[in-house]
């Protein structure tokens, strides 16, 4: 089994569709490493044995003819699953229970996945360490004393650990790409409206969308195809037929037009990492792209539009846990403004808090011009920067984040630094645009290094060639944390 | 004669007549048990979504249009935060930068005067749900949770309560001329708050206003109204001030009650919905729908007056009710004569939907049949009476008038031979009534006609009998 777990996904999947490989076999795998890995990792909030054990047997009876069929995957903790619960990593909704299936739950299962459990988090997606878990952290499976990012932490450590064959998470300023660079595996945050978001917890509405977290660029758009389309249940899905993400990855990338925007390689940026970038930029010349230095001049002001903006959303989103019809409810409440108030002073962590005031003074009478308007307006001067590099460029390259992984608990008493390390994924957010992290290399403790390659929007088919010539060109993406063999030891030992 | 000047602005909140919610597809239908009619969307669950329903922005966008409001390009859909219980997303989903119809008018009929009211703004936005308080817990049922209201703001245009109710009753008459509502003030689908201010006669600078809710009739929005007249100009001749403040009609009381003043106003932080775009409202779009109105009550009851010249009575008579004037205006397609049509719809028609207790909508009667019926009377085929009783059987069967009076042979006798023989008939049958006619005793006259017409089983023609017996008397 130890052989096929490391195979491209469309591989194991074929395997599973002409009745090779079993599903139940496979599930059983997932869950052995799962029992090995996790309590280091603590990627997992719920792992959903039993449920997992079932469906891979109903599949091996039935068969399935899916493009994904028999393949163990989780999902991050913010997305709906009905029966299976939905906590956001939040007390908020510990024991919360949805009743429906998010629509990219629904298309999974479609296409013949097995879902393992959900996944670990920063609360309510805010924050970048999944330290916020209102539970426990999770661990990257490189160094178990660092973080692996966040707020899709656990997605990209459950990949990283070989936990899953891959994972979705969610991305509203970098909250699949910087996960997926700490953890040295592939993140896709798809343009904004390609994937439906129905059944997302909303954070922030303007800037939320789902993506695939994978071992490989071609895993990530095998997932993708499944994941795309237009959703009637969305009305901010986009109306297109998306196109064969498999077939784009030939390998060809020569007299393709790249831009590597100066302010991403400025200062504040470990020169690890900018180095990387740098011998990236390389292998592209090398591949015969075109690449020049270009300047997104309002890059500057991105991090503070962006806290405004999804700090605001996320104050009217996050309004409807108020402890009346579901969720959690202090139940020694003085009349109904006492219940508000000591329900969401308790089941909020600190982090949810702070955004959720923010976000209030940002939209209240008198300072909305001052902080949402203004915000809004910048908002729109970062995306014409991008539609300006765009006009004569494919692609756009840059580091996914200013660091490889940092340590536990080292920002944890400064939200500001913090926030800062958003400053290379937040812009692609507010510009909607796509955006793909995959290792490029490590820093000099041997921690992953992400490379961010950013396309127009809708332009999957180009950000995954361009990711998937680079991939292929080079050996980042086969480097492995010692932490994932450690299962497959045990599988030699017995 | 007061010393001040009553100024008046109301909000009225109109239910439209949509199959679905606005933003979900859970049905509107009334009166089901408590969360029958509910989904994730519109119990605010974690994650979902709302759809705009198309249905519910055309039939807004009707309203808008007669009450000739100006329409947007764009309209879209802001959050209003709030917390209550009835509120499952603790945000109303309205409108607030871009609302779907602003600066409008409505003409009303203030007795023999028009008055032209301003509308300051028409939008759309979700209704709450409904709290049920008990004993020691309150309930919450989010079955109207969602359902799709507009809400009509008008300028401060209105001088006294008896005015605010007569325009609530032609705007309610709008609303369902236009069918974008059932417009039943006592099932909640009209709702109206008024903003109530006196000021200096003279004095152009409005008032302190208070804003009075929970009035659920028209007389209720009549009486609550006054009642905050009278009081307020109590305080003021006291040479106290008004407090600005929201204030409850009670109906049981006939009073209005302090509920909370503006300082405890609440900051709505509006801003545009992010979960739904913007909706383009093409000009093409606006063109067709306002091509498709209906004409207006008001419109219709002058017209009525000038084109047909009826009674002011019996045009606002026929105009009060859309089924009515959709009989009127069906029959007077087949050029009938319209002072007979409107004594037929208003008297016998009238008669028998409310003796049988049935909406005239459901009644198996067309316009081309009053036609009919206005027809075989103006010819003189039919007699009053056997008219009543063709018009019976119309209302029972829907067959047409031409068909009954054909089958049943009730054409009217008009040969002076064949009366004249029914006459000698009843001469003979009746000697003492005749003696009386001839004594003078005018009476019997009425006695001797109506049983000639019996004889010829109604179908005799009145004059001709009256004229035949007279010259034999």
């Amino acid at each position: 089994m130890g052989h096929i777990w490391d195979a491209p996904l469309a591989h194991i999947a074929r395997s599973v569709r002409q009745k090779e490989l079993s599903v139940t076999e496979l599930v059983a795998h997932a869950l052995a490493r799962i029992d090995t890995v996790d309590r280091r990792v603590r990627a997992f909030l719920t792992v959903d044995g039993d449920g997992a054990l079932a469906r891979a047997r109903l599949l091996d009876a039935q068969g399935t003819d899916g493009v994904l069929a028999g393949l163990p995957m989780a999902i991050k903790d913010n997305i709906s699953t009905r029966g299976i619960k939905t906590t956001c990593a939040s007390k908020m909704l510990e024991h919360f229970v949805p009743a429906y299936d998010a629509t990219v739950v629904a298309r999974l299962a479609d296409a013949g996945t097995v879902l393992l459990g959900k996944l670990n988090m920063d609360e309510f997606a805010m924050g970048g360490s999944n330290e916020n878990s209102a539970f426990f952290p999770t661990h990257n499976p490189w160094d178990v004393t660092c973080v692996p990012g966040g707020s899709s932490g656990g997605s990209a450590a459950a990949v990283a650990a070989g936990e899953v064959l891959f994972a979705l998470g969610s991305d509203t300023g970098g909250s699949i790409r910087q996960p997926a660079a700490y953890c040295g595996v592939v993140g896709l945050k798809p343009t904004y409206g390609l994937i439906s978001r129905y059944g997302l917890v909303s954070f922030a509405s303007s800037l939320d969308v789902i993506g695939p977290l994978t071992r490989t660029v071609e895993d990530a758009a095998l997932v993708l195809g499944v994941l795309a389309g237009h959703d009637a249940r969305d009305a901010t899905s986009a109306s297109i037929t998306p196109p064969s993400y498999v077939e784009a990855l030939t390998g060809d990338i020569r007299g393709v037009r790249i831009a590597l925007p100066r302010e991403y390689v400025a200062e504040g940026i470990d020169p690890d990492v900018r180095d990387a970038v740098f011998a990236a930029r390389a292998v592209f010349e090398r591949l015969g792209a075109h690449i020049d230095e270009v300047s997104m001049p309002h890059n500057e002001y991105a991090v503070a539009t962006y806290y405004i903006v999804a700090s605001s959303e996320a104050s009217s989103n996050l309004a409807r846990y108020d402890g009346v019809r579901y969720g959690m409810r202090v139940d020694d409440a003085q009349g109904l403004q006492d219940m508000y108030t000591r329900t969401r002073s308790v089941a909020f962590g600190e982090e949810v808090q702070r955004r959720i005031m923010l976000g209030t003074y940002a939209l209240s009478s008198g300072f909305e011009r001052a902080f949402y308007g203004q915000a809004q307006k910048v908002r729109t001067l970062i995306a014409q920067d991008f539609r300006a590099v765009f006009d004569q460029y494919d692609i756009i390259i840059g580091p996914t984040a200013p660091t490889a992984a940092f340590a536990m608990g080292a920002h944890t008493s400064d939200p500001l630094t913090m926030y800062l390390n958003d400053t290379y994924s937040i812009p692609m957010s507010l510009a909607g645009v796509p955006a793909l992290s995959l290792p490029c290399g490590a820093d000099a403790r041997g921690m992953p290094v992400g490379l961010q390659v950013i396309g127009k929007p809708f332009a999957e088919v180009d950000v995954l060639r361009v990711a998937h010539a680079f991939e292929q060109a080079t050996t980042h993406h086969l480097r492995r944390p010692a932490l994932r063999d450690a299962y497959a030891a045990k599988e030699a030992d017995a | 004669m007061s010393r001040y000047e009553t100024v008046i602005g109301l909000e009225v909140h109109v239910e439209l007549k949509t199959q679905t919610k606005l933003f979900c597809r859970c049905a509107t239908s009334f009166g089901a048990q408590p969360n029958a009619h509910t989904c994730p969307v519109c119990l605010g669950h974690p994650g979902a979504l709302p759809v705009t329903n198309e249905q519910a922005v055309l039939l807004a966008l009707r309203a808008a249009l007669a009450l000739q409001c100006t329409i947007p390009p764009v309209t879209s859909f802001d959050r209003k935060n709030y917390f209550y219980p009835d509120s499952p997303k603790a945000y109303q989903i309205s409108q607030f930068a871009h609302p779907i119809g602003r600066n409008g008018v409505v003409e009303v009929a203030f007795g023999r005067t028009t008055e032209r009211i301003r509308i300051h703004q028409v939008h759309l936005e979700e209704d709450a749900g409904k709290l049920i308080h008990e004993p020691y817990r309150s309930l919450v049922d989010l079955n109207r949770a969602g359902t799709p209201l507009i809400e009509i703001v008008t300028e401060p245009d209105l001088r006294s309560a008896e005015h605010a109710k007569m325009f609530l009753e032609q705007l309610r008459d709008i609303i369902l001329y236009c069918g974008v509502s059932d417009g039943k003030m006592e099932e909640g689908s009209l709702r109206c708050d008024a903003n109530v201010s006196l000021r200096p006669i003279g004095a152009t600078t409005l008032g302190t206003k208070t804003e009075i809710k929970n009035m659920n009739s028209f007389r209720a929005v009549q009486g609550g109204i006054a009642y905050e007249v009278a009081r307020q100009t109590a305080l003021l001749d006291r040479g106290e001030r008004v407090v600005q403040q929201t204030r409850r009609w009670d109906e049981a009381q006939s009073i209005t009650i302090a509920m909370r003043s503006k300082e405890q106003a609440q900051d709505y932080r509006y801003f545009a919905d992010p979960d739904l775009g913007g909706i383009a409202l093409s000009d093409q779009l606006i063109t067709q729908v306002r091509d498709a109105l209906p004409e207006l009550p008001l419109a219709k009851r002058q017209r009525y007056e000038q084109q047909y010249g009826l009674s002011e009575y019996d045009a606002a008579s026929l105009t009060a009710h859309v089924a009515l004037t959709k009989l009127f205006d069906e029959a007077m397609a087949h050029a009938a004569d319209a002072k007979t049509v409107a004594n037929v719809l208003l008297g016998d028609v009238c008669a028998y939907a409310n003796a049988h207790d049935a909406p005239l909508s459901t009644l198996p009667i067309t316009g081309a049949h009053i036609a009919q019926l206005a027809a075989l009377l103006a010819q003189g085929t039919i007699s009053q009476p056997i008219a009543k009783k063709v018009l019976k059987q119309t209302l029972q069967t829907g067959e047409a008038p031409n068909d009954i009076v054909a089958t049943q042979g009730l054409t009217q006798i008009q040969d002076s031979d064949a009366i004249d023989a029914l006459v000698t008939q009843v001469i003979t049958a009746h000697p003492q009534s005749v003696a009386d006619v001839r004594s003078g005793k005018t009476q019997a006259l009425g006695f001797l006609v109506g049983q000639v017409m019996r004889a010829s089983q109604g179908k005799a023609n009145p004059a001709l009998v009256n004229e035949l017996l007279k010259k034999r008397l």
